[in-house]
């Protein structure tokens, strides 16, 4: 007792005073992306006990297309780049740099959007829809539910163009920006889990 | 910046120029294209002992999670970093329950089942 109020005097934690609004908004969109993470791994979980559960169909190893999973990684991991690339423009108010890098931003994240439908589309024409298997049901929840996140993070990102377009670089857009950017990097961490566990763990030889 | 702290994806406290900020992220991005490769050539080698290639993919699976939140997100383990840290910590630990708490239940239920005739 005695000892912490002695640290306290000697380290005070807020010399400065309360932290700035960009710190705690950061820190609270923090928070709410890792209970997101936390509700990721309840679908991992899922996935992982319903591996085996393939209902005489078709597993893994059948399904999935390494090289379609290879391209839909670079266009993710570009798309973060290039958000990365965007805060620095918006840190240095350059609209020009923003526009654009958003613009990649989007048409990359985009892309992946497509890819991703199309390999759902087709697993849904061979037969492989989320009604035939466990397996398959666990499949479209935990890799839908990342799309679902990254068509949000779509319409996020056009509306973080309109509003840096139309009402230039105020602080309370930046600090929007700041929690889309989280938001986008860490659709790309959960989208690393995906593939190594789901696509590349399931086909390996 | 004040100390009392830094927010999650802000890039550092002492003003960086944009070279190093540029820089920082071409880092970052070489790292995760490096471990990305790695882990699809894993997957796809005859070189790696068998069941030692579920266990590659893993490691190199945190490993550009880790990188990812160091050179993306500037997670860092700076002091005033702590508070970001220590969310973190606790949104893995959760994950970590929830995940192999779930394997190992699930298991442990099938193992004790009685083998059942299909129906």
């Amino acid at each position: 007792m005695n000892a912490a109020a002695t640290s306290m005097e000697q380290e005070p934690t807020s010399a400065d005073g309360p932290a700035s609004r960009r710190i705690t908004v950061g820190y609270g969109f923090w928070i709410f992306l890792l209970s997101d993470i936390i509700m990721f791994s309840a679908f991992f979980a899922t996935y992982a006990v319903l591996n085996g559960a393939t209902n005489g169909g078709p597993g893994p190893a059948q399904l999935f297309d390494t090289t379609n999973v290879a391209i839909e990684t670079a266009c993710l991991l570009a798309s973060s780049f290039s958000c990365g690339m965007a805060s620095l423009a918006v840190a240095e108010r350059n609209q020009k740099w923003t526009q654009l890098s958003l613009l990649t931003t989007g048409l990359l994240g985009t892309a992946f959007l497509v890819l991703e439908l199309r390999e759902f589309s087709s697993l849904v024409a061979r037969g492989a829809g989320p009604t035939h298997s466990a397996f398959l049901s666990s499949f479209f929840t935990l890799v839908g539910c990342h799309g679902a996140h990254i068509t949000a993070g779509l319409l996020w990102l056009g509306t973080m163009m309109a509003q840096f377009y139309a009402k230039g670089f105020r602080e309370n857009i930046q600090h929007r920006y700041l929690c889309f950017s989280l938001f986008w990097h860490a659709l790309d961490i959960i989208w690393i889990a995906i593939f190594s566990l789901v696509y590349l763990n399931g086909t390996r030889l | 910046m004040s100390t009392t702290g830094v927010s999650p994806g802000d890039a550092g406290a002492n003003g960086r120029s944009r070279m190093r900020g540029v820089r920082t992220y071409l880092i970052g991005l070489g790292l995760a294209i490096l471990m990305t490769a790695a882990s699809f050539w894993a997957a796809q080698t005859h070189l790696i002992y068998g069941p030692g290639i579920a266990v590659a993919i893993v490691v190199l699976a945190i490993a550009q999670m880790g990188i990812h939140l160091v050179f993306f997100l500037h997670i860092t383990t700076a002091p005033d970093n702590t508070n970001n840290v220590l969310a973190l910590a606790f949104g893995i630990l959760i994950a970590c329950l929830v995940i192999f708490g779930s394997l190992w239940i699930m298991a442990n239920l099938n193992h004790n089942m009685l083998p059942m005739e299909p129906m």
